[in-house]
């Protein structure tokens, strides 16, 4: 599997050198990071070029990286085989407009050589995360690319009908960017004196049934794994 | 002489939806009309949008495998088997063969009831009632290996990362005389259940492929069938790539892709079956592929029915991290009552990366995007949904048809909104 792999890897290199640049990922996946800039050009490549042939696009999956790695409920390093203590974070929230907010996940198929390959492309800007659309390229990126921008508001150059597709007609915000609340802004009731449905805000409060916590287990972390080291 | 009057002639816009009973759930599907010819299908979609990815983000990994069943909700076990296979592959680890094999059972259990949800709403939908009797009446046996194994006929929440929630039940529940079932009836309604689970699903596959038999007698060379399906919605190969089919939608339009075969997963590459092929890409072929899957699918249950039979063991993966300790155990352990203590609460934490998980549905591809920054809870959580592809390539299909194909082309698709809304 991993030769497959690495040969495709090797295939990408030849044609794209400079452009993408290979991301960490699980042994039987290649995974790549996209400079916004040359999106387009480096997805033609891939879909018509001799060896890479990705003819589909299967899945695209706007991620916001606001919360990543940041916990409920913070532990120390894990004992061998127990469980760590817990102890809340400090610290300040983390900042909306810090660099590498939004970004896209191209999950491409190519049924010719039966490979798979992800590209990950940053949003450069988190005021206004633009990317180029891929519409001309795979007709399948048209409704995947209206519901990033619908949940996350990722915007797509050249989109031909950049609309919301997935929440109601005449929704306020991106529901899936990590500071849109779980519950939502408002709620809809039915108001019988005016005989029709009304919204206003939200009258639940959120609460959290399990914290996020982030263990350095001692099975995945080298350093832990040591039986000499007791702690 | 008077000049003849201008005549305007408008097109019409219509809507279909959102409750149709043909819209299969809840489209709301714009129409522009010229006479009876589709200019225009704009798709609305989202009526049943629950953020089922965003709840996933916060809850423990554990408690969304239920959200996964009520995605496709005609195909239940197949999505979480994705979710499942994500998690798994994050962490490392491996289920135990025997839990292999029964998922892959199950999946082609889902594969059939699908397919017969397919078969009869789609035959209801063009006009042919008996169809959908005869393929409901199949399901019910189904649903009762359903409920026999997690308790449900529907959301099952059965597969759990590293194995299957338990082992197939010994029994089959069986059904007690009453007011409204004489015992005679009970006892004949019985026969099929006096033995294991496996008996049951063994009497089941012996005969279903008579069922399908039936089906195929009502439809496959009917004259009125053939009208409403031959030549409609027809998908060139090269479309079908572009437009991201997969499943039975690809392979109508004579493409050789199935996941089962190309990219195994569990044990589908020891396991003899064939994968069945369209030629002109049109609603017609599309049922045939699903008509042979089943009987596919009938033959791969058989053969891990057999397996099943010979090779008894765990169905859950040996690690009190992702699993939960013994009951017994438990009441003795103090380390098992830690162990049950914070699987229950916590959960597990999954090393932080990012995988794609993706299975052969019934309807396609379905596969899981799961980020991890190392927590007990998602960091996000994508469902590629085969219907979301299909469903936007409605408008290409229907375009230049007549709005009665608009409901054929719908059925062939297979559209479930709970995963296309998610």
């Amino acid at each position: 599997m991993s030769e497959r792999i690495e040969a495709l890897a090797g295939k990408v290199d030849a044609q794209l050198k400079g452009s993408v640049r290979r991301v960490p990922s699980l042994a039987h996946e290649l995974a790549y990071e996209v400079d916004p800039a040359g999106l387009a050009t480096v997805c033609r490549t891939l879909r018509d070029q001799e060896g890479l042939k990705f003819e589909m696009l299967m899945d695209l999956a706007g991620v916001d990286y606001l919360q990543y790695g940041r916990d409920d409920w913070e532990t120390f390093s894990a004992t061998r085989s127990g469980f760590s203590r817990a102890r809340f974070p400090e610290g300040a929230p983390p900042d909306p407009n810090a660099p590498g907010r939004f970004a896209v996940v191209y999950n491409l198929l190519s049924i010719t050589h039966n490979q798979r390959l992800r590209l990950k492309a940053i949003c450069p800007d988190n005021a206004e995360p633009v990317l180029d659309s891929l519409v001309d390229i795979w007709a399948s990126a048209n409704w995947f690319e209206r519901e990033a921008f619908d949940l996350f508001g990722i915007l797509f150059r050249g989109h031909p009908d950049l609309r919301r597709i997935l929440t109601d007609y005449g929704f306020i915000g991106h529901p899936f960017r990590k500071d849109f609340p779980l519950i939502g802004n408002v709620e809809v009731q039915y108001d019988p004196d005016k005989q029709r449905v009304v919204y206003q805000p939200v009258t639940i409060t959120p609460r959290v049934l399990v914290p996020k916590v982030i263990r350095h287990d001692h099975r995945y972390e080298p350093a832990l794994k040591d039986p000499q080291v007791p702690r | 002489m008077a000049a003849t009057p201008a005549t305007e002639i408008r097109n019409y816009t219509m809507n279909f939806g959102p409750q149709h009973p043909a819209a299969h759930g809840v489209l709301r599907l714009v129409l522009e009309l010229d006479g009876e010819v589709i200019h225009k299908a704009d798709p609305h979609i989202g009526l049943l949008h629950r953020g089922t990815e965003k709840l996933a983000e916060s809850k423990p990994f554990n408690q969304s495998i239920g959200y996964m069943d009520r995605l496709d909700y005609v195909s239940m076990m197949c999505s979480e088997h994705a979710y499942v296979l994500a998690i798994e592959r994050l962490l490392g680890i491996e289920p135990p063969e025997r839990a292999q094999y029964i998922r892959v059972m199950f999946d082609e259990i889902t594969r059939i009831l699908n397919h017969l949800m397919f078969l009869g709403s789609h035959a209801l939908d063009i006009g042919a009632m008996t169809v959908f009797l005869l393929c409901f009446k199949q399901r019910e046996e189904l649903m009762d290996v359903y409920e026999a194994v997690s308790g449900t006929r529907m959301h099952a929440t059965y597969y759990r990362p590293g194995g299957v929630y338990r082992d197939l039940p010994e029994s089959m529940p069986k059904y007690q005389a009453s007011k409204w079932r004489s015992a005679k009836d009970a006892a004949r309604l019985n026969e099929a259940r006096s033995g294991t689970m496996l008996d049951y699903i063994q009497a089941f596959t012996a005969a279903f492929p008579a069922a399908v038999d039936d089906f195929e007698t009502l439809l496959t060379d009917n004259r009125i069938w053939k009208q409403r399906t031959v030549n409609i919605g027809v998908v060139s190969p090269e479309r079908a790539m572009q437009l991201g089919f997969s499943g039975p939608m690809l392979r109508g339009s004579g493409i050789a892709w199935d996941l089962r075969k190309k990219q195994p997963y569990e044990v589908y590459d020891r396991l003899d079956f064939d994968v069945p092929l369209g030629v002109n890409g049109d609603c017609y072929d599309r049922y045939l592929v699903r008509v042979e899957e089943m009987r596919q699918a009938n033959h791969i249950i058989r053969q891990c029915i057999e397996w099943l039979r010979a090779h008894p063991g765990p169905t859950m993966i040996d690690d009190r991290k992702v699993g939960p300790p013994r009951r017994e155990l438990m009441k003795e352990d103090m380390e098992a009552l830690i162990h049950h203590f914070k699987f229950f609460t916590e959960g597990y934490e999954v090393p932080a990366g990012d995988t794609y998980a993706a299975i052969e549905a019934p309807k396609g591809e379905f596969g899981i995007y799961l980020v991890s920054d190392g927590a007990n809870k998602p960091y996000r959580l994508k469902c590629r949904a085969p219907g979301f592809a299909h469903l936007a390539s409605l408008e290409e299909m229907v375009r230049g048809h007549m709005l009665a194909d608009v409901v054929a082309v719908i059925g062939t698709q297979d559209i479930v909104f709970g995963e296309i809304d998610r």
